[in-house]
């Protein structure tokens, strides 16, 4: 039940609808299967362990960042 | 190599890697030759970054790739403030599951020298969540020693500028780095061949972290083996203890029984 309102929230600085969604239902959207490895979401700058994923609902004005390992030096 | 002659392991918090050398994944021409590098190089720990995902990037799939053979070792690249790296090591941690970090806290983009005070700070935090630091610092023995009495595990003093190739500006503060702090030190960023790899290790140093120098090489692949080669020779030639240095010949052949005419 993804219930709407004219709330929004960020997405890696991207603004857009806020919906109830949970992290998995969020990756889903963009290509990401929650299984895979290398990938990690803090929402308001706390990290969200990965096993609390499934539990986790988005909230109005949260500010999530999803990050995936890249090449570095 | 031979393995009665082979270097001493490398320890880092207490996990130990018979290679010293450190190589990042970043510049090469294509993934393919990224890979083989890597490979050429023997290197053991691979560094890495975390950045958002994009919509259509949808993962490069270097964790698949890497993740069997190496150990990752996760970069707070691109962060100005203590309080951006710990987040980032954070994430980092999340994604990769490990608690090793090279923390990179920069001042500006010209330089991308550390801002060492941002750095102690960020470092103080990381040791204090239970983080392995290994902080990207400045040549500088007294910033070392600070960074050694916080925890760190390592230190990892530059050479020169990160990208610059303009090889040990300062060896002689590598070496006091050497003998005053009792963690491994690192040579990161500046080495420009494998020369410069060579010196580093006959100062005394633990190991080198490279990327550029591999990664913009002509042929990145050969460049990797140099510089797994140059380690491998400076440390020996290290461990071997050089003989000293003398104004005046000596000769190297016996002087007794020389004919005379």
């Amino acid at each position: 039940m993804n219930e709407t309102t004219d709330s929004t929230i960020t997405v890696n600085g991207e603004t857009r609808p806020w919906s109830s969604q949970d992290i998995p239902a969020l990756l889903g959207e963009r290509g990401i299967d929650s299984g895979r490895g290398g990938v990690a979401v803090a929402i308001n700058g706390e990290v969200v362990p990965r096993a609390d994923w499934g539990q986790t609902r988005l909230k109005p004005d949260d500010r999530i960042e999803i990050v995936h390992i890249v090449r570095g030096g | 190599m031979d393995a009665k002659v082979a270097t001493n392991c490398l320890t880092i918090a207490g996990k130990e890697f018979s290679s010293r050398l450190m190589i990042g994944t970043s510049r090469y021409p294509n993934q393919q030759v990224m890979l083989r590098a890597v490979e050429a190089s023997g290197a053991e720990i691979v560094t890495v970054s975390v950045r958002r995902v994009s919509m259509e990037s949808g993962g490069e799939g270097l964790f698949e790739v890497l993740g069997d053979k190496y150990h990752f070792l996760p970069n707070t690249a691109g962060c100005f403030t203590a309080r951006d790296a710990v987040v980032t090591a954070e994430l980092a941690r999340e994604a990769l599951e490990t608690d090793w970090i090279k923390l990179e806290v920069i001042g500006d983009d010209e330089t991308l020298f550390p801002d060492v005070e941002q750095l102690l700070r960020g470092a103080e935090e990381l040791v204090k969540k239970g983080f392995i630091v290994l902080p990207y610092c400045n040549d500088d023995p007294i910033t070392c020693r600070k960074l050694e009495d916080i925890g760190c595990a390592a230190v990892m003093p530059l050479a020169a500028p990160i990208g610059s190739g303009m090889g040990i500006r300062n060896p002689y503060n590598l070496r006091i780095i050497r003998e005053q702090v009792s963690i491994p030190v690192i040579v990161d960023a500046g080495v420009g061949t494998a020369s410069d790899a060579a010196i580093a290790m006959e100062l005394g140093c633990d190991g080198i972290l490279l990327n550029t120098a591999i990664a913009g090489a002509r042929d990145p692949v050969k460049m990797a083996r140099a510089m797994r080669l140059g380690i491998e020779g400076g440390r020996l030639a290290f461990e071997a203890g050089r003989i000293p240095r003398k104004l005046y010949a000596m000769a190297s052949s016996p002087t007794e029984g020389a004919i005379e005419l």
